[in-house]
């Protein structure tokens, strides 16, 4: 049986002899001291708020008056009368499904080709790696106006080679989304860069072997590249579909520039989602509601919603990614 | 409030420092990769040139149909911070990202060694929930979190979004305990045997060792901060007088519509600093390189 006290030493302990139990006590407490900011900070920025949002999502909440208990209504409102949540969590799954795969699809192809050059590849690989260094706001902006309709470089190239009236883009609610994918391959740098690091890292012997083999270039992509990569890939996808799940600033900063009216008084809850509640994610409805409506209770329902299928996908991949599990602290 | 800068930080600490494998190539699938490559290049940069070109022009060309400026003109850069308070924007983003980092690293380091070097009961059920919170939407918990800050009177300010870092920072503590796991125990150990508490053996043992990856977390810590958009529109948006220069530049109009030069250049001075830094740095980033785990 080993105490408390004694496991918090890290290393065996030889004896316990009456002195050496005050002093392991008070060393126990310095640790706990060490860990108490953080400690504090998980209960009142983590566990209290989702407790609390759980509450506050069984109530009617203004922020200023108490909250009042309606139970499920809020619940009962979203899934049947809610006018816009199933057009934002479609657009939220658009990009989960569409913009993550085609995101990681080519950042792989890039990493694989910037295996095969031979000099300089240092140079590559900041040259591509370079967007994804570009705060997201300036990134948005910057496409907004690449792409915009009347003066926009992408569209005056298009006429010199002869299309007249170019897209829309941001300003049409059918290619916003496809505007906003287009962004996000341009910044995919980061996956990129953990591809070519996890391609690197493939034994070349395995490669070697399947060759002697009689093995053809798909074949090797099937069957050495594709498993060696398994753990890179679905720590991509994990974080790639986290961070999808939570999209709002390129959406809701492309809304509002592309929009391109001053909205003074309005606040960002009018802006969001054009054009036509094309680009209205998940995160930008519950931020329209929560606070630009003050509805906080119904809010905090729609962040439980996300919350429950946030948490599903982490409980099926989670286990899959080694550096999350505290196994690892005992290497 | 950021969103998740995980892949960020994997990325660029494996910003690998060797060459690829050599392989025997025939010339024409050489030439054939590299004109992809060399035209995958210029895609990737025309963005930025764009941006740059359009910076330096005259209101009147950005209207017209040209990609080239003639003349040049700087004035841009100068109706800037003429035309919106932008000093005052850099001023508000540099306050936030400095002591949101300073108080990130006091209150995380701590923890962080203790996750990695100590063993004791419920250890791995703190390390869990660090997970959780670093990898749950921030939306998760906006409303109660905001009705805190409201309640205490400080939103209309950047407090809300600095002060939370005195009680640690979920994924600094992630990406700080990777860092610590890499420094093999004994030497924890031999500092513990030369009469150090654990205050000591962090101070005088590892914190000298642990360097490069502290200044990668601290970089980190200053990018996200500085590129935050979904934080000072939460806290902020009321109170244009801590706007930071991120939420600035996106709520940035001109009188008559977009005025675009002037927008670019903005755009401009928004991404300048963060690459600079980043080149400068690169160095720190390629020392801290083994942390993550995800090459398993």
């Amino acid at each position: 049986m080993t105490t408390l006290a004694e496991r918090t030493t890290g290393r065996a302990v030889i004896a316990a002899r009456p002195g050496q139990q005050r002093a392991r006590r008070r060393r126990l407490l310095v640790v706990f001291g060490m860990l108490l900011p953080a400690l504090l900070g998980l209960a009142v920025f983590f566990v209290y708020p989702l407790l609390a949002s759980i509450f506050f999502s069984l109530t009617r909440y203004d922020g200023l008056s108490d909250p009042q208990w309606i139970g499920l209504r809020n619940y009962q409102y979203l899934f049947t009368e809610d006018p816009n949540v199933w057009v934002a969590a479609g657009n939220t799954l658009w990009f989960v499904v569409i913009m993550v795969p085609v995101k990681l699809a080519f950042a792989f192809a890039v990493a694989g080709l910037l295996t095969r050059a031979r000099r300089s590849s240092g140079v590559w690989r900041t040259l591509f790696y370079l967007p994804a260094l570009v705060p997201p706001v300036a990134s948005v902006v910057a496409f907004v106006f690449l792409f915009n309709p009347g003066t926009g470089p992408i569209n005056l190239i298009l006429s010199f080679f002869g299309v007249k009236q170019g897209p829309l883009w941001f300003n049409d609610p059918n290619l916003s989304k496809p505007s906003l994918l287009l962004l996000a391959v341009w910044v995919m740098g980061d996956v990129m860069i953990i591809f070519l690091a996890g391609l690197l890292d493939v034994p070349r012997e395995l490669y070697e072997a399947s060759s002697l083999d009689g093995a053809n270039g798909p074949q090797k992509l099937r069957y050495v590249t594709f498993p060696a990569m398994i753990p890179v890939l679905i720590f991509s996808l994990v974080t790639g579909v986290i961070a999808a799940l939570q999209y709002f600033t390129e959406a809701a900063v492309a809304s509002t520039v592309a929009l391109g009216k001053a909205s003074v008084g309005e606040g960002i809850g009018a802006t969001l989602g054009y054009p036509d509640n094309s680009l209205l994610t998940y995160t930008e409805w519950l931020y329209v509601r929560g606070f630009s409506n003050f509805q906080f209770g119904y809010a905090s329902a729609l962040a439980v919603l996300l919350f429950i299928v946030a948490a599903a996908f982490l409980v099926l991949f989670l286990r899959k990614v080694k550096a999350f599990m505290p196994e690892e602290a005992t290497s | 409030m950021t969103s998740l800068p995980l892949r960020q930080v994997v990325a660029t600490t494996a910003v690998v420092a060797r060459a690829p494998r050599r392989r025997g190539r025939r010339p024409l699938a050489w030439v054939a990769e590299h004109v992809v490559l060399v035209a995958l290049a210029i895609l990737f940069i025309s963005p930025i040139v764009f941006v740059f070109l359009t910076s330096v022009m005259t209101s009147n060309q950005t209207l017209s149909a040209t990609l080239w400026p003639d003349p040049w003109t700087w004035n841009n850069y100068v109706e800037a911070f003429q035309r919106v308070p932008l000093a005052r924007w850099f001023g508000n983003s540099a306050i936030y990202a400095t002591s949101a980092t300073l108080l990130m690293l006091l209150s995380s380091i701590p923890a962080a060694y203790v996750l990695a070097r100590i063993k004791f009961r419920g250890a791995n059920v703190i390390f869990v929930a660090i997970i959780i919170a670093m990898l749950l939407p921030p939306q998760v918990t906006a409303v109660p979190v905001y009705l805190m800050w409201s309640k205490l009177g400080l939103t209309g300010t950047l407090l809300p979004l600095i002060l939370p870092n005195a009680l640690g920072d979920a994924f600094s503590i992630f990406l700080l305990r990777q860092f610590f796991l890499t420094i093999p125990k004994e030497y924890a150990d031999a500092g513990r045997i030369d009469g150090n508490g654990e205050w000591g053996v962090l101070v005088r043992v590892i914190l000298p060792m642990a360097k490069p990856g502290i200044a990668a977390t601290a970089i980190f810590m200053f990018f996200n901060s500085w590129n935050d958009y979904y934080g000072p529109l939460l806290y902020t948006s009321e109170n244009p007088q801590w706007w930071p220069v991120a939420y600035g530049l996106a709520t940035f109009r001109g009188i008559h519509g977009t005025d675009w030069g002037l927008t670019m250049a903005i755009t401009m001075l928004v991404m300048v600093p963060v690459v600079l830094i980043f080149f400068f740095a690169q160095k720190i980033f390629v020392e801290g390189i083994t942390l993550t785990g995800v090459k398993g």
